[in-house]
């Protein structure tokens, strides 16, 4: 447990840049990928859920960490995923209200942000030890970390199977009279798997460290 | 430091937690209502103009936009939905008129006829949105809705002047299951209705969707392509279609619509 009063000391950066890297929760904890493959189709999608996510952790974080010496051990789930559930509703009523269309199409996955396990697994593994404000970094370094991936995965998706960046033409279609042939696979979940899978690969492949030790 | 493991304690901290966070949901489930209600509204409008093909799905305009081409284009009008006559002196606004909210008013709506689309009661007035022409509307959309897997599907069917040829179709309310039935509301799916005919010779709705592919609509007119994995939700879309063109949804206005005495 960190007994600094430094607001981004070395301990407080590690805590940060730690789970977008080293210790990524989707590329080394793999937590989070069923979310991972439903809002990857579209980059303005993917961006749209990565800010739900940094919200929802970073507020849940703090949340439970406030109250961390009042949580009776016995019920200290249930009320974490009160708070988380809180929060979520919370996201989901403002995306009505400012990205009404974009709410419609993220749909379900919204609320699935109660369920994703990096949500819970950050306020039980983290938040439940540690003072406020290493677990609001603790808790935007790992949506951070799961942003990176959710952003690389829709890059790929949205570029190789539509042909675009955040709507915009960057690869002309044959269909509009350009040169390349979208790649549909892309646009159905199955290909999200294949793009994860290439992710962890080239991540391990850089940094071997991290591979299993019994691997 | 009061002990934590106490009965006592642990329910009143269990109360606490659920007061503030009924509190916090609460404040912005209230506050965001009206911005959310407008949403939803301005939304219908524009999936009326996608039915119609005046506003494309990829188009993104800004709500201002979306209003004017709305308010320049369309023209709605009340009808009588027994009759198909045109509805008059009922003091309502044809524009923010929502007969779905008449459900629970028995004085303006009525239990509705055994049928298998999920639907308990209808609208007396029903509302039916013309696309302006030079020389009178050159086509009418009309809302639908019926039950689906999970809940209500609520959606718009455009009409050709000749009162048959479907011009468009969108759901704008749904909760099928995202990726399956959730697909009524993809844009690739709508198009395949374009073209088809809504009735037979006989003026019988024909129109559904069948399992599998049907054809092009020249070969193919009263079938459309199923969702795989979505029986239930392709089920219900026939319906509802069958349910709103027949006798008992907009059939009798639709006969006006086709002699032009609508």
């Amino acid at each position: 447990m960190t007994t600094t009063t430094t607001l981004l000391g070395p301990q407080e950066r590690a805590t940060l840049t730690r789970p977008i890297l080293i210790d990524n929760p989707i590329g080394i904890q793999m937590l989070g990928v069923c979310s991972a493959l439903a809002v990857t189709t579209r980059l303005d999608k993917a961006l749209v859920m990565c800010a739900c996510v940094v919200f929802v952790l970073v507020a849940a974080n703090l949340a439970v960490s406030l109250v961390r010496n009042y949580t009776p051990g016995s019920i200290r789930i249930i009320v974490q995923l009160t708070i988380i559930a809180s929060l979520v509703i919370v996201v989901d009523q403002i995306l009505k209200a400012y990205l009404y269309e974009l709410s419609l199409e993220l749909s379900v996955f919204v609320g699935l942000i109660i369920t994703n396990c990096i949500v819970m697994g950050r306020a039980e593994g983290f938040a439940m030890q540690n003072p406020p404000w290493p677990s609001v970094l603790d808790g935007l370094g790992n949506a951070l970390g799961y942003a990176v991936v959710l952003v690389l995965v829709a890059l790929a998706r949205e570029l190789f199977g539509a042909g675009r960046i955040l709507g915009f033409e960057v690869l002309p279609l044959v269909g509009d009279g350009g040169w390349y042939e979208p790649n549909g696979l892309m646009l159905i979940a199955p290909s999200a798997f294949f793009v994860v899978g290439l992710l962890i690969w080239a991540l391990k492949a850089w940094k071997p460290g991290l591979q299993d030790k019994e691997g | 430091m009061p002990k934590l493991e106490s009965t006592r304690y642990i329910v009143l901290f269990a109360s606490a937690v659920c007061v503030v966070c009924a509190l916090v949901v609460s404040v912005a489930a209230v506050g965001l209502a009206d911005r959310q209600a407008e949403n939803a509204r301005l939304y219908r409008y524009k999936n009326v103009l996608l039915a119609a093909g005046i506003v494309k799905p990829e188009d993104k305009l800004p709500d201002a936009e979306m209003m004017r081409r709305f308010e320049s284009t369309i023209e709605p009008a009340l009808i009588d939905l027994a009759s198909g006559a045109p509805a008059m002196d009922t003091g309502l606004d044809p524009l923010s008129y929502d007969p779905r909210r008449t459900r629970n008013d028995p004085q303006m709506s009525r239990a509705a006829p055994p049928n298998d689309a999920g639907i308990t009661r209808l609208p007396n007035v029903g509302v039916v949105y013309y696309v302006k022409g030079a020389t009178g509307p050159t086509q009418v959309v009309l809302p639908v809705e019926g039950a689906g897997m999970w809940g209500l599907m609520a959606g718009f069917i455009a009409l050709d002047r000749d009162g048959n040829t479907v011009r468009g179709l969108t759901f704008h309310e749904q909760k099928e299951t995202p990726g399956l039935g959730a697909e009524i509301a993809n844009p690739r799916w709508q198009a395949l209705w374009q073209g088809r005919k809504a009735y037979d010779a006989a003026w019988e709705p024909k129109l559904r969707v069948i399992k599998g592919a049907a054809g092009p609509p020249a070969q193919d007119p009263h079938r459309v392509d199923g969702l795989s994995g979505s029986t239930i939700t392709s089920n219900g879309v026939s319906r509802l279609i069958g349910f709103w063109l027949g006798k008992d949804g907009y059939a009798s206005f639709l006969e006006r619509f086709r002699k032009g005495t609508a």
